[in-house]
């Protein structure tokens, strides 16, 4: 099927390509006119662009790179003079859109996803589909893009500035960065400390048998330190800083509650996957449960529960307050990621194959030994990804911290909630900029994670 | 174990016992496994042993999530009727109140006044009748500051009884005088009783040695005033960490004295008593009639006049039990009369158009999810798999972003000087003067939550769509049917699974959202929720907060239960 080539028939220009490129550049014209309050001959303009532009690629099908380079150069070059630098890039946008729908619609490419036998209808209904979809695409992506780039404003404002939207350099600045990260800690101590662990670390895991030999192993341990030394020596030590030390404490959180709930949500899974366990039905209900009950039930729940729970470690254990505090919150979060550790290991271990641990056992392993040996690395992957759920629900968690934490325990996400509510500092953008970032890492990993897993049982080519 | 499991194998299945039992009876005795036991034997005890080794991996876990989650929701639902607050605190006057008339047109008689003060009086010293004047505010606006402002005169009631007998005799002045006058014996069921209605009041253990025990030949002859005493030789002797006989006791010691001094009886005692200090008690009793004339309902309705109102006192009778159905039918802007249950003023209720706002919302966030996300599902799971995983994640991204950073991207954009209105102005199509106002109504939070909890459609959608054979469409239109009906009689019945899944899961998160309206949306725009976080952090209405909770719960459980029917909770999906 692959071999078979179908040539796709050039349109007819003059019924086709010519009229659709001059309404198509039309409203362009239409909007960009607009601007000058000129909507009607902006829209004959673009209509005439539009056809010029048709003419060429039916012209010259054959430098449609060139082609095209220099129409997006030129429309750039409009906008530039026209408007200023902040159009440049708009007309450069145009310029691609315009030239790429030229050469799509003359070259009869937008026939090239649909079978042969479709109708003209059934082909623009398709191609519609197609925009529908990217417009839906745009909807989940394009809110994040204003944030990051206004992240980047030099004033204290929510909005664009004229300076930002000309790609003025006085108009950016690091500044909101720099409040992020004000607060004191030693980063660079971290930072050497962690190496020379991490590597000594990985040295010392090279003289147990049956490790993995080379210096290349003690690299990634010395970069694993270097990581954590960094983030941990910048937290060192940071007291009353107005955003690191909420970065600290959703650190301190949120690392204790995914161990809570990693080490118990695995064992549970693999007891849940057995296949004879009285009342599965509902013990599953319940280890679900946090993640469907709606978090503000939750968090009142926890609220009546917890805060005389507190009061009395504190008045019979004699327990220090803000200690208190930190494992109230660990314990609510690691509640709510129980849940997503059990789903993501219950499905790996669907796939796995019961007759190796029967193996193991059978050459004289016993039950830890084949858990830690065998079973263990095989749903690692699961796990890991349970994990990272776990630690993102606690990480992003917002209503439970603020009904059962007191002030001492304020996490990243709650600085950002009182932030939105009530000051607006454009810093919350350069938090909500590095969130992004560590969430593109996290959902990598997982994707990473998920394809291994998959691979490991053969599910699918990945 | 595994061993025994293989052994059996060879002879029969686990799963045939029965069969083997009847195959060996009727056979040469019973088969036996390798260890010589009887095999049906041997399988029951493997198998049993296995369900307790599943229960225990699972017990940790099983036990946390109860400890840590369920539990404090069942302290909720606890909280939503409880209302201990009225009896604890003013217990005399909750059970002198059962003989009076709530039908009637009078107000209490003096009987439950005077237990309202000696009430009161001890509540105020520990200051907790503030606290349920607030819990009686909320079914009556009102009583909050008449609790307040009369806390304040009851000291000032009990001096006009105390200048009085000071006036009779200076010894009254003394501290040492009440000690040795109510101390005694025979006293201690009382001393105990009144130590746990106080412990009961004031939430706390009020154990230890008081070092005082009342007199009962006292507590027969001056019942009012041991009473007071006692309550007052109890709260600093443990609260205050006192010397009883050397604390000068409290005004409501005077007014229970005085109040004594009124009943025919005491007086005709006082003459028979011949204990310490019985001179000067019998001159207090001589003198009498300079004491106060005045009962206590006309001192309590001369410091607030609303102690004189029916209302007052039907709102204390009806809430005076210790469970209470109060919270659930404000919840639902009802209330409890003593006609029997009623609607609220038309401009009282807010609650039932909450939760009417909160279902119709999130029932079109739920529809805008499906017409958003169904093309792109349909879309993702035709694809080759590897462009597929590509666009994947496209949808994932914002499902890993922190829901904070994605509600500050839509306040960037939404706002009045946002990104969205910019772009509008400067391209002409909307006036700068009438920019659109897309945050702070419902707008905004239908927009942002759609956005927010789309992947949540997107990913259940998809993973049953991929389990659609394309080819099913293919026959369909080969068999003559057009797009349209090969896709509405054949695709569409298909993926109706994943609609549901996808669809309860958006309204079951939906229907509980806080952190989003309460940024974006405004006033109009608000839901249930935030009502109660409203409740927990503002008004301090934490009864009222947990039956609104409650109701939702239930709401979210009736979901949940249906996920399961349709969807099973074990094939919940993430990430694809």
């Amino acid at each position: 099927m692959s071999n078979l080539t179908v040539d796709i028939p050039r349109p007819p220009f003059n019924t086709f390509t010519l009229p659709l490129m001059a309404v198509f550049a039309g409203c362009f014209g239409f909007v960009v006119g607009n601007v000058f309050a000129q909507p009607l001959a902006g829209f004959l303009a673009g209509a005439v662009i539009g056809a010029g532009i048709a003419f060429l690629a039916h012209a010259m099908p054959d430098s449609r790179r060139n082609v095209r380079l220099g129409l997006i150069a030129a429309f750039g070059l409009i906008g530039l003079v026209l408007v200023g630098p902040g159009a440049l890039v708009a007309g450069l946008l145009i310029g691609a859109v315009l030239s790429w729908a030229a050469y799509w619609l003359d070259s009869g490419r937008y026939r090239s996803t649909v079978p042969i036998y479709y109708t003209a209808g059934q082909t623009l209904w398709h191609n519609t589909f197609l925009f529908i979809c990217g417009l839906v695409f745009f909807f989940l992506i394009a809110p994040l893009l204003p944030v990051m780039w206004l992240s980047f404003n030099a004033e204290n404002f929510f909005t664009f500035t004229p300076e930002m939207l000309n790609f003025q350099p006085e108009g950016y600045s690091l500044k909101h960065y720099r409040d992020f990260f004000s607060g004191g800690g030693h980063p660079l101590q971290g930072l050497i400390y962690g190496t020379v662990i991490g590597a000594v670390f990985g040295g010392l895991i090279q003289l147990l048998p049956n490790a993995e030999r080379g210096l290349s192993r003690i690299a990634v341990y010395g970069i694993i330190g270097a990581l954590l030394g960094i983030v941990v020596g910048k937290m060192w030590g940071v007291s009353s800083a107005e955003w690191m030390t909420p970065l600290k404490n959703s650190l301190i959180i949120a690392p204790f509650a995914t161990f809570i709930s990693v080490s118990l949500g695995t064992l549970a899974a693999i007891g849940l996957s057995q296949s004879h366990v009285p009342g599965r039905q509902a013990i599953m209900a319940i280890l679900i449960s946090p993640m469907i009950v709606p978090l503000i039930i939750s968090a009142t729940g926890m609220f009546f529960f917890y805060a005389p729970l507190g009061n009395w470690l504190e008045a019979n254990l004699g327990l220090n307050q803000a200690f208190v505090g930190y494992v109230k919150v660990i314990l609510a979060h690691a509640a709510l990621g129980v849940p997503f550790v059990i789903i993501t290991v219950t499905a790996t271990l669907v796939g796995f194959d019961k007759s190796l641990t029967r193996a193991a056992a059978n050459m004289g392993a016993d039950p830890v030994t084949t858990f830690f040996r065998v079973q263990m690395p095989l749903i690692l992957p699961g796990v890991i990804s349970g994990g990272l759920f776990a630690f993102i629900t606690s990480f992003d968690e917002v209503v439970v911290v603020l009904f059962v934490g007191s002030a001492q325990q304020q996490t990243l996400p709650w600085q950002m909630f009182t932030g939105l509510r009530e000051q607006i500092s454009p810093t919350i953008l350069a938090a909500a900029t590095i969130l992004v970032t560590i969430s593109i890492c996290l959902l990598t990993t997982v994707e990473l994670l998920r394809r291994r897993s998959e691979r490991l049982r053969g599910m699918s080519p990945g | 174990m595994s061993n025994v499991t293989d052994a059996a194998a060879g002879t029969s299945t686990p799963a045939s016992g029965e069969d083997s039992a009847e195959a060996a009876k009727a056979g040469s005795g019973p088969v036996l496994a390798a260890d010589g036991r009887p095999l049906k034997q041997t399988l029951r005890r493997t198998l049993r042993r296995e369900k307790m080794r599943a229960l225990a991996l699972i017990a940790p876990l099983l036990l946390f999530v109860v400890i840590t989650f369920i539990v404090p929701i069942l302290s909720m639902l606890f909280r939503s009727v409880e209302n201990q607050i009225v009896q604890n605190t003013m217990p005399g006057t909750v059970q002198a109140i059962q003989s009076w008339d709530e039908q009637g047109t009078e107000p209490p008689g003096e009987e439950v006044f005077v237990r309202l003060y000696f009430d009161l009086f001890k509540a105020s010293e520990a200051k907790r009748h503030t606290q349920v004047g607030n819990r009686l505010n909320y079914e009556q606006p009102g009583l909050s500051s008449m609790f307040r402002g009369t806390g304040r005169d009851l000291d000032d009631m009990g001096e006009e009884f105390q200048d009085v007998f000071e006036e009779i005799d200076p010894a009254f002045e003394e501290a040492a005088f009440w000690y040795e006058l109510l101390s005694g014996e025979g006293g201690e069921a009382l001393l105990e009783e009144r130590r746990e209605l106080l412990a009961a009041m004031n939430k706390e253990e009020m154990d230890g040695d008081v070092g005082f025990v009342p007199s009962a030949q006292m507590a027969d002859i001056l019942p009012w005033t041991t009473m007071a005493y006692t309550d007052f030789a109890i709260w600093t002797a443990i609260e205050d960490q006192d010397v009883v006989s050397g604390e000068e006791p409290w005004e409501a010691v005077y007014a229970g004295l005085g109040q004594d001094l009124r009943n025919p009886g005491t007086v005709a005692a006082i003459e028979d008593y011949s204990g310490p200090w019985s001179t000067t008690l019998r001159a207090a009793a001589e003198n009498r009639d300079q004491l106060p004339q005045q009962g206590f309902r006309e001192m309590f309705v001369a410091s607030d006049e609303d102690w004189d109102s029916v209302d007052a006192w039907r709102t204390i009778a009806l809430y005076s039990p210790p469970i209470t159905a109060g919270y659930f039918l404000n919840s639902v802007d009802m209330t409890k009369t003593v006609d029997g249950i009623e609607s609220r003023p038309e401009t009282q209720q807010i609650y039932l158009t909450l939760f009417q706002r909160t279902l119709i919302m999130s029932l079109i966030i739920t529809g805008s999810c499906i017409l958003l996300g169904y093309p792109v599902a349909w879309l993702l799971a035709n694809l080759p798999l590897r462009t597929a995983n590509v666009l994947m994640i496209l949808v994932l991204l914002p499902f890993w972003t922190s829901l904070l950073v994605r509600t500050s991207a839509w306040k960037v954009l939404l706002q009045q000087q946002g990104v969205i209105n910019e772009i509008l102005v400067w391209l002409g199509f909307v006036d700068d003067a009438n920019r659109l106002v897309l945050m702070n109504n419902a707008t905004g939070t239908i927009i942002a939550m759609t956005h927010i909890l789309l992947p949540f459609m997107i990913l259940p959608l998809y993973s049953v769509m991929k389990t659609i054979p394309p080819s099913y469409l293919r026959a369909a239109k080969s068999l003559g049917a057009t797009n349209w009906t090969a896709f509405w009689r054949v695709y569409f019945p298909q993926s109706v699974p994943g609609i549901g899944a996808g669809s309860i899961l958006v309204f079951i998160l939906a229907i509980g959202y806080y952190i989003t309206p309460e940024i974006v949306g405004g006033t109009s725009g608000v839901f249930i929720s935030n009502r109660i976080a409203y409740h927990i952090s503002s008004s301090l209405n934490w009864g009222l907060a947990a039956a609104l909770g409650s109701i939702l719960l239930i709401v979210v459980l009736a979901l949940y239960w249906l996920y399961d029917r349709i969807v099973g909770i074990d094939n919940v999906k993430l990430g694809g």
